[in-house]
């Protein structure tokens, strides 16, 4: 059996050169509250952190004693000791809007904002969420640098592959800024008679003639304005974008790759982790969520289900709890399995297996259990 | 036999939150519709290649292939969407402009239609669906009885849905604004039924809640709830194991031949009460679930993983339950 190293969680909270962690892995195995656990158990330790959701359940909002959670670092009541922890939850429009704002003058600001194209850009479209998630983070990181608010900040991603989309976005706007696609667009923005018709001249027809026909001509004006007010901003949209890429690769930051104990949950997980290891990111290792607890790993399956059915008629009740133990056994092995498989393709990849708590977390009582659970799990489910 | 309960319905288009196993029921509902003879197709648009996995076969191109032959004639085809040549047949199908494909990937534009503006991704992948709904074969009968799209979960569904009433409001005329009107117009038909996957658990029901209300607010046709990797109801059924105490349990475990330990007796017990409290859990997020007032369909859990042999056994479940 592979004997993968454990992720001791504290050590990671406990260093001060840990600044950053960033939470990934595919939907429904509990990111947002490792997430959170995370954050309050280094709080607890006395670091000052700032936990960055995407989009937390409400019940999670108010474990954090939070009834709302906007685009601004709220403080959590509750932590113990000299650390502090705040939690806010990502605002895709008003960030976008924030970046608009903060790279144009009032005038161009006003018209990129009132621009239709840009709205449906900023409220509507997929995956704008995930730009929006490292540009929050690159503003919360400076904040903290230059006004010390913050010595740890703790990222949630979005629920989805496209969560490490944000690692090609220096690369893609590159594609995007230096193709002519964007020139032609700009260039009626740009005025002094060099619009769409004299570009029709230059060869381009083709081209043009795709666009006007797919868009037709009054969204290619609004486009083309848009395109146009942006173009001053995507210079500054890209040295972020490459701000923030160096910044995830900063030996400071570590990436927590969070998975269940399934088989889709874990391929996600190495899709997770090949991903980081190709890039260079400090991955710090995998967070195996949910996995089924045995409290008595010494009764197999083979004794508890003979017993059972030898109690079937007279003790109903020992022979159900003895299948229900049976049950639990199969269960944990199964999921053995399946994580030693992930352990095998990755060996040296840190894990910290936590077990699956009955109920759902209500309360910080309740976030700091996970956090417990978290930093004294074994590697082996 | 039972009678469906979406007779109308020719898009299928199952979500459900991450981890509920949505695009295994979108597979056994595939297999489902397909069983009296009828061409299903099962469409993928999140990349993942999740179709190849779970009928177990290589990686699927953007070509129509067939995943499985049901038994009475009928087949389920996959068809795994990927955005760039979406765009290009978009192109050709429009406005018969293949050729302009490579001019338009030389300058970039690709790469905006697909990753700077990843919404537009939404566009195609819909109008897509919406395609495959519409075909009709040269003898003008119905290319596809029914199409099943295994769509993005349930927090990004209703945006990913209505994404083309963001492109009307953008578009105010033209052939984009036409396409896009004619889309959200099968999209919010009796044609369409979102149905949505969740888990007997607190956060997937509340997702599935809120997406309820977040579809009906934007007018789509919200369809049925799958409860999916539902416990077995023997073990269920005895949710009062609480109640025996320490020293009647040692006894009878004695009398199984077992060694009843104080620890294994401690351990039973403590097993005994954490499952007692999952199945209140269980009953109150059902409670939930009824509440929504949609037709509900209940899904076990698989112990042994989903190969096909299982998909078939799900697709007879909601065969039997009214779903297909």
């Amino acid at each position: 059996m592979p004997d993968a190293p454990v992720l001791d969680i504290d050590a990671l909270l406990a260093d001060p050169r840990t600044r950053t962690i960033v939470c990934c892995g595919s939907g429904g195995v509990g990111k947002t509250t490792t997430a959170a656990a995370l954050g309050l158990r280094a709080a607890d330790m006395g670091r000052r952190v700032c936990v960055l959701t995407i989009d937390p359940a409400r019940r999670l909002a108010q474990a954090m004693g939070l009834t709302e959670l906007d685009n601004t670092p709220r403080p959590v009541v509750g932590v113990e000791g000299d650390g502090s922890l705040s939690a806010m939850m990502l605002d895709m429009k008003r960030t976008f809007d924030e970046v608009v704002e903060s790279h144009s003058d009032p005038e161009r600001a006003q018209a990129i904002l009132d621009n239709p194209f840009y709205q449906a850009l900023s409220s509507s479209f997929a995956g704008t969420q995930e730009y929006m998630a490292m540009e929050k983070l690159g503003q919360l990181r400076a904040e903290a640098d230059r006004e010390g608010t913050w010595d740890l900040i703790i990222v949630d991603t979005p629920p989805s592959r496209s969560a490490l989309d944000f690692l090609d976005a220096p690369d893609r706007l590159g594609t995007f800024l230096d193709g002519r696609f964007i020139k032609i667009l700009t260039a009626p923005a740009r005025g002094a008679g060099r619009g769409l018709g004299k570009l029709l001249g230059a060869g381009l027809g083709i081209f043009s003639g795709v666009l006007t026909k797919i868009l037709g001509a009054q969204l290619l004006t609004d486009l083309a304005a848009f395109v146009g007010a942006v173009d001053t901003m995507f210079g500054g949209f890209r040295e972020r974008a490459e701000a923030t890429y160096a910044l995830l690769k900063d030996p400071g930051t570590a990436f927590v790759v969070v998975a269940a104990p399934e088989r889709d949950a874990l391929r996600e997980a190495s899709y997770f982790v090949d991903r980081l290891e190709q890039d260079g990111m400090p991955l710090a290792g995998l967070v195996v969520n949910r996995v089924q607890e045995v409290r008595a790993p010494e009764l197999t399956v083979e004794e508890a289900l003979s017993g059972a059915q030898r109690l079937q008629g007279e003790e109903p009740r020992t022979a159900a709890l003895l299948r229900l133990h049976a049950d639990r056994m199969r269960n944990a092995e199964r999921q053995a399995r399946i994580t030693r498989r992930f352990m095998a393709a990755h060996p040296g990849v840190p894990v910290a297996s936590v077990f699956a708590l009955a109920e759902d977390v209500h309360d910080l009582e309740g976030l700091r259990a996970v956090g417990s659970l978290l930093a004294t799990s074994r590697s082996d489910p | 036999m039972p009678s469906t309960d979406w007779p109308d319905v020719l898009l299928h288009v199952v979500s459900g939150k991450g981890g509920t196993g949505k695009t295994t029921v979108a597979a056994a509902l595939a297999l489902a519709l397909a069983r009296d003879g009828g061409q299903v197709m099962l469409m993928e648009v999140e990349g993942r290649q999740g179709l190849a996995q779970l009928f177990d076969m290589p990686p699927l191109p953007y070509e129509e292939r067939r995943l499985a032959s049901v038994p009475g004639g009928g087949e389920v085809w996959g068809l795994a969407v990927d955005p760039e040549e979406a765009l290009l047949e978009y192109l050709e199908l429009f406005y018969n402009l293949r050729r302009a494909g490579g001019v338009l990937r030389r300058m970039g534009a690709v790469e905006f239609v697909t990753t700077i503006a990843p919404g537009l991704r939404d566009v195609l992948l819909t109008g897509k669906a919406v395609e495959l709904v519409r075909r009709r074969d040269k003898k003008h009968a119905r290319a596809y009885d029914a199409i099943v799209l295994d769509a993005p979960p349930t927090g990004r569904i209703t945006r990913f849905l209505n994404v083309n009433t963001e492109i009307a409001g953008v578009a105010k005329v033209g052939p984009i604004r036409n396409q896009a009107d004619g889309v959200m117009a099968v999209l919010r038909s009796e044609k369409t039924a979102v149905h949505l996957t969740t888990l007997l658990e607190e956060m997937p029901v509340q997702e599935t809640a809120d997406g309820v209300a977040e579809l009906e607010d934007a007018a789509l046709p919200v369809g049925g709830i799958v409860v999916n990797m539902t416990r077995p109801p023997l073990l269920t059924a005895m949710a009062d194991l609480t109640s025996i105490d320490a020293g009647a349990l040692t006894s009878s475990l004695k009398a199984a031949g077992i060694d009843a330990s104080p620890h294994v007796v401690d351990a039973l017990q403590a097993e005994g009460v954490d499952h007692a409290a999952r199945v209140r859990l269980e009953e109150t997020e059902r409670e939930r679930i009824a509440a929504l007032g949609r037709p509900v369909y209940d899904l076990p859990f698989l112990a042994g993983g989903i190969d096909l042999a299982a998909l078939y056994e799900l697709a007879d479940m909601l065969h039997e339950q009214g779903m297909a």
